[in-house]
């Protein structure tokens, strides 16, 4: 009742009105952000926040400006060419006497060892072993403790994890580094590989979404055509490798092609070969087993999408004298555009981020840049190194999908896409 | 061009088609269409007449019979030789071409010149009156300007014949009625021949030179449209094409084009011959609705019975008069409204006429 | 900042252990080895003998020497691993790094009455293993005798495995370019050095089939996908004792101890040093080399062995005889680099 009456009191003033519809829609709005804020968080907590947590990893670089702090903060205005001043040694000393026994040195030690191998006994041997006389200076007792604090090279070392963020990680995953005079070099010859890596994870995916999408093409066409009786049967055993776990499946690749295996057996009892042929622990296999995994992911948009197209449009195209080839190479496979796009993207995305397959079924020269991520997770417990090489993956995939969407995008999509 | 039957184009000869082995979808269908015609296949659905026109299009392949094109056997011959344009029901345009592509993907199959290309292409949008819309995308469209695009793009490369798959069923009521008026004009200018498929009788009537009325994958008649209406063959042609009233009885005499059928009531009338059989077997006796005489016009017809109005209907020019006719109470009357008379009221008691001259004796369906 | 670091620190951890470690019922013990042979030896020395002894119950676990996981529960404080058995290199890293609990030897037992190498800050060795050459007797009419015949593959061809992994791979091959054991880390220890193991490596790269995991070796042996491997010694008598033809050569063996430690943190250090103390004894030490060829760290249990187990121990003074104690703190300082370099080389 009242609100009747307000609404009659304050019609003719439009702005009370306004001001009650937005308070209407304001309601519904909430409503659908109530709708949708589990997922939001879901994504957030799932998603957002682990890419986060990546990201700053492959920057991160605390631990020696946590061990060292005075150090740290005076050879962030040194100048990097001669060797630091007393003050400099005197902190240390000092830094290095409250960091004694505590983890955060060894940490520090670790951190500074990927800078040069030695430097972790030379900072916790210094640990160890500095006194500091009275009437000595530090800076003959650091150097008493250990010779190598008398070369440039160990202080310019310290100066460039002065800074809590570094390059370092991320330019070693591209293969360079920071030289002692602070310029970005390319990294030894005999330890580049990281871009040869990221080149061949990206080619190792262009031929896996190559060989799927011709797999999967006349596989989709055979589905979206016949009868939905038997297309729900082959549906079926095209989905059949989804409810295996990938782990059983590489499992039986390996047992099927390996040199005692049942083709290679097959294969010289039939006198086709004379020596077992080489199918695993090597490309082949790694791509028979990717492709495998990875086919229903093209099949399924493929199918969607030729499954929207009338076949009226080809039959249009033949009755308009265009030979049955023509049609479908004029006609037919354009409108499948958008389904090769979105099949090639998902299945190359995914066999970006393969490593289980190539880890047990390639030789080193087939692994990806997973396995190095999960080699520097598990193995070496190098977050940082692990983080670069995903960000610079993510990085990768991005710049591949912003292309994808110029030339399948949704306006291109729209365009295409069967009325 | 001559209209003799010498000059049939398309022939069906004894033609069948099943798809499971079982069930004949067209059972036997004999048809020739002559150069320069316009022949209509016209039925309900289920009745044959799309799955003939995609035998003629070459997209199935009769089980039995043949088909033949200016005398050759096209059985075998695959449809993007046939050289027919074809317009279907949800028109098939390339959704990924422009207008101006859609009209030149034919003439490129056929490796025509670019300037040959452009030159038909812009003719034929302009025969449909669609020149401003050569760069536009099917979607675009509104669905009678699709419809053109269509109807160019199947005659752009001078097909002999131009095949049409109930073209103009997704159309409102009054574009559709444009469009055939369209259709049959372009159909008279460019002289190609022309096959098309429809269930509405009405579209049939106003665009075809000849009609073949299918039923259970046979072709109940072939005619023109006068003489389909006036002279149906049987009950269903009867039925199918224009309004109909329908009294049940039994043939009592047979003989000169005449017979005598008793009714239901116990009343005999006199009526024309149709396929209704010899004495003693179930027939329908058919007459139009306009054709009912009443009252005053029945005095010398010798089939009169007893009506009781039962509705009247209004309709500016005519008044449907709704009456209860030999136990039939669906019996209907169209009074042209310079003869309607006070008398008729609901619930009158009046004496209809049928003049046997309009009235037919069909074998019961 | 510091915090935040933390709370994605622990985050990370979270996925990184997959949440798959659920915390174990009050007072049992759960101890993580290295698996298959190994942890099967075990149980019958160590883990059913204790709990007989104690009462105390033990959750068998295995892993592959990932530091990670260990690294991430101490970092997060949700430590459920009581005991793990780590190597030499881990053990001295992990100790710095404060992922162990120094050791208080009063509860374990007396420090002489251990190798010398066995006994550390953060860790009590428990058994000496040696990676050895070893080769399918059934496939090669003439036994290979060292190193050196390991990488002449004209008279032995044939794909022959070693352990994808700078470690131990870079020593055998300098053994197999005739460094003496004495010099390997010397060498190694030089760019020089590194780039003659590379080179060495570098002649038989196309006849190599990598290892990862312990077990493969055998199987790859008597499969015959591979005629000649490197091969933890324990796992090639396990497999003789199955009825398999492989042999071991001793000539040039690489030995290190595996260690016994606690992870920083855990709620059950005081039945975690019952355990140790335990499997430290001279008894249940000889009772670990008869179920498995690894030998005792315990100076009285390798004196008490049979003399049959003993000859085919890494401890064996004749299979020490040109042998190559494993230097722990050089892989410490150098792991990370060489390592990489590995990965690279093997890559290309």
């Amino acid at each position: 009742m009242t609100a009747l009456d307000d609404t009659q009191a304050t019609a003719p003033g439009s702005v009370p009105l306004r001001v009650q519809l937005r308070r209407a829609e304001r309601i519904t709005k909430l409503k659908y952000l109530g709708l949708i804020a589990p997922l939001a968080i879901f994504l957030a907590v799932t998603f957002l926040w682990p890419i986060g947590a990546l990201l700053w990893h492959s920057v991160d670089n605390p631990e020696v400006v946590e061990a060292l702090p005075e150090t740290t903060k005076l050879l962030r205005s040194w100048d990097r060419k001669a060797l630091p001043d007393e003050a400099v040694f005197a902190a240390f000393a000092r830094d290095l006497a409250a960091a004694h026994g505590n983890p955060a040195l060894a940490g520090a030690a670790k951190r500074l060892n990927m800078e040069r191998s030695g430097f972790r006994s030379q900072l916790m041997n210094t640990g160890r072993k500095l006194r500091v006389e009275a009437g000595q200076s530090a800076k003959a007792a650091v150097l008493a403790a250990d010779a190598r604090w008398g070369e440039v090279s160990s202080w310019q070392a310290l100066a460039r994890n002065s800074t809590p963020f570094t390059a370092f990680y991320l330019l070693a995953a591209l293969d360079h580094k920071i030289a002692d005079d602070g310029s970005i070099v390319h990294a030894d010859p005999d330890q580049t590989i990281y871009v040869e890596i990221l080149l061949r994870t990206l080619w190792m995916s262009v031929i896996v979404t190559l060989i799927s999408l011709a797999l999967a093409y006349p596989l989709a066409y055979l589905l979206a055509t016949i009868p939905s009786k038997s297309s729900n049967l082959l549906m079926i055993m095209v989905l059949l490798p989804f409810w295996t776990s990938v782990l059983v499946r590489v499992a039986a690749w390996i047992v099927l092609l390996q040199n005692e295996g049942p083709i290679n057996r097959a294969l010289v009892g039939l006198g086709i070969v004379d020596e077992p042929l080489q199918l695993v622990f090597n490309r082949l296999g790694v791509y028979i087993a990717m492709v495998h995994i990875l086919l229903p992911f093209a099949v399924l948009p493929l199918y969607s999408v030729m499954k929207g197209i009338s076949p009226s449009y080809v039959r249009a195209a033949v009755s308009l004298g265009s030979p049955p080839f023509r049609s479908f190479w004029k006609i037919y496979f354009p409108l499948t555009l958008p389904g090769i796009g979105a099949g090639g993207l998902l299945v190359f995305i995914l066999s970006m981020g393969y490593y289980i397959t190539p880890a047990l079924l390639g030789s080193p020269r087939e692994q990806m840049a997973s396995y190095f991520v999960a080699f520097y997770v598990n193995e070496t417990t190098n977050w940082g190194m692990a983080a670069a090489l995903s960000t610079i993956l993510l990085a990768a995939t991005l710049v591949l999908y912003i292309i994808y969407s110029r030339y399948f995008g949704p306006a291109r999509v729209n365009q295409v896409a069967p009325r | 061009m001559g209209q003799d039957a010498g000059d049939g184009l398309i022939s069906f000869r004894g033609v069948q088609k099943t798809y499971d082995g079982e069930i004949l979808i067209v059972r036997d269908l004999n048809l020739e269409v002559r150069r320069g015609e316009f022949v209509t296949l016209l039925g309900p659905s289920g009745s044959g007449k799309t799955t003939c026109l995609m035998m003629l299009a070459g997209f199935e392949t009769p089980t039995a019979g043949e088909i033949r094109l200016g005398g050759r056997v096209i059985n075998k011959v695959p449809p993007h030789q046939r050289n027919m344009g074809m317009v279907f029901q949800n028109y098939a345009l390339f959704p990924h071409m422009t207008v101006a592509e859609n009209l030149a993907f034919p003439l490129a199959a056929r490796k025509l010149a670019k300037p040959d290309i452009t030159e038909k292409v812009a003719r034929a949008l302009a025969m449909v009156r669609m020149e401003a819309f050569a760069t536009r995308f099917p979607q675009q469209l509104s669905g009678g300007q699709q419809q053109r695009i269509a109807l160019a793009r199947a005659l752009v490369f001078n097909p002999e014949v131009v095949l049409m798959d109930e073209p103009l069923g997704a159309l409102d009521k009054q574009l559709r009625e444009h469009m055939q008026l369209e259709i049959k004009h372009i159909h008279e200018s460019l002289g190609v021949t022309v096959v098309f498929v429809t269930h509405d009788q009405g579209e049939a009537l106003t665009m075809s030179n000849r009609i073949a009325v299918f039923n259970h994958g046979i072709i109940q008649q072939c005619d023109v449209p006068s003489q389909l209406y006036e002279e149906p063959a049987n009950a269903f042609v009867a039925s199918f094409i224009g309004e109909n009233n329908a009294l049940a009885g039994t043939v009592e005499s047979a003989g000169d084009g005449l017979c005598q059928v008793r009714l239901a009531d116990g009343s005999a009338i006199l009526a024309r011959q149709g396929d209704a059989g010899g004495p003693g077997s179930a027939a329908t006796v058919s007459i139009r609705p306009e054709r009912v005489e009443l009252d005053d016009a029945v005095a010398g017809d010798p089939n009169r019975l007893p009506a009781a109005v039962r509705e009247m209907i209004y309709l500016g020019d005519h008044v449907r008069v709704r009456m209860e006719v030999a136990g039939n109470t669906n019996f209907v009357a169209k009074v042209p409204i310079s003869h309607v008379s006070p008398a008729m009221t609901v619930g009158a008691a009046m004496t209809v006429g049928l003049p046997a001259a309009h009235l037919r004796a069909f074998a019961s369906p | 900042m510091a915090t935040l670091r933390q709370h994605l620190l622990g985050m990370t951890a979270l996925v990184g252990t997959g949440l798959a470690f659920a915390a174990p019922a009050q007072a049992d013990l759960t101890v993580i080895s290295f698996g298959g042979a190994v942890q099967q030896a075990q149980i019958k020395a160590y883990y059913e003998p204790f709990t007989a002894a104690t009462g105390i119950k033990i959750i068998p676990g295995e892993y592959n020497g990932e530091q990670a996981k260990i690294k991430a529960m101490v970092d997060t404080k949700n430590v459920t691993w009581d005991v793990v058995e780590v190597e030499t290199a881990e053990l001295l890293r992990g100790c710095e790094e404060g992922l162990y609990e120094p050791l208080d030897f009063a509860k374990i037992g007396d420090k002489k009455d251990f190798l010398a190498s066995a006994v550390t800050e953060c860790g009590i060795g428990t058994f000496v293993w040696a990676t050895i050459l070893a080769y399918n007797a059934d496939k090669l009419t003439t036994p290979p005798t060292s190193w050196a015949d390991f990488w002449d593959v004209k008279k032995f061809p044939g794909k022959r495995s070693l352990r994808k992994g700078a470690k131990f791979t870079l020593e055998i091959a300098l053994l197999a370019d005739g460094v003496k054991p004495a010099e390997v880390y010397k060498v190694l220890a030089t760019k020089e050095g590194v780039d003659r193991a590379f080179a060495k490596l570098d002649q038989i790269k196309g006849d190599i089939q990598w290892w990862q995991a312990g077990a493969q070796p055998p199987q790859m042996l008597a499969s015959g996908d591979v005629i000649m491997s490197s091969a933890y010694n324990g796992r090639i008598a396990t497999a003789q004792k199955e009825g398999r033809n492989l042999q071991i050569v001793w000539n040039g063996s690489v030995y290190d101890a595996d260690h016994w430690t606690i992870p920083k943190g855990t709620p059950n250090a005081a039945e975690a040093y019952k355990f140790i103390q335990f499997a430290s004894l001279p008894k249940t030490q000889g009772a670990y080399s008869q179920q498995i060829a690894y030998g005792p760290v315990n100076l009285k249990a390798i004196d008490g062995l049979d003399a049959k187990i003993a000859a085919n121990l890494p401890t064996a003074p004749k299979n020490l005889e040109n042998a190559l104690a494993n230097n722990g703190q050089f892989w410490v300082e150098y792991g990370e680099e060489l390592e990489q370099r590995f990965n690279a080389w093997a890559a290309k």
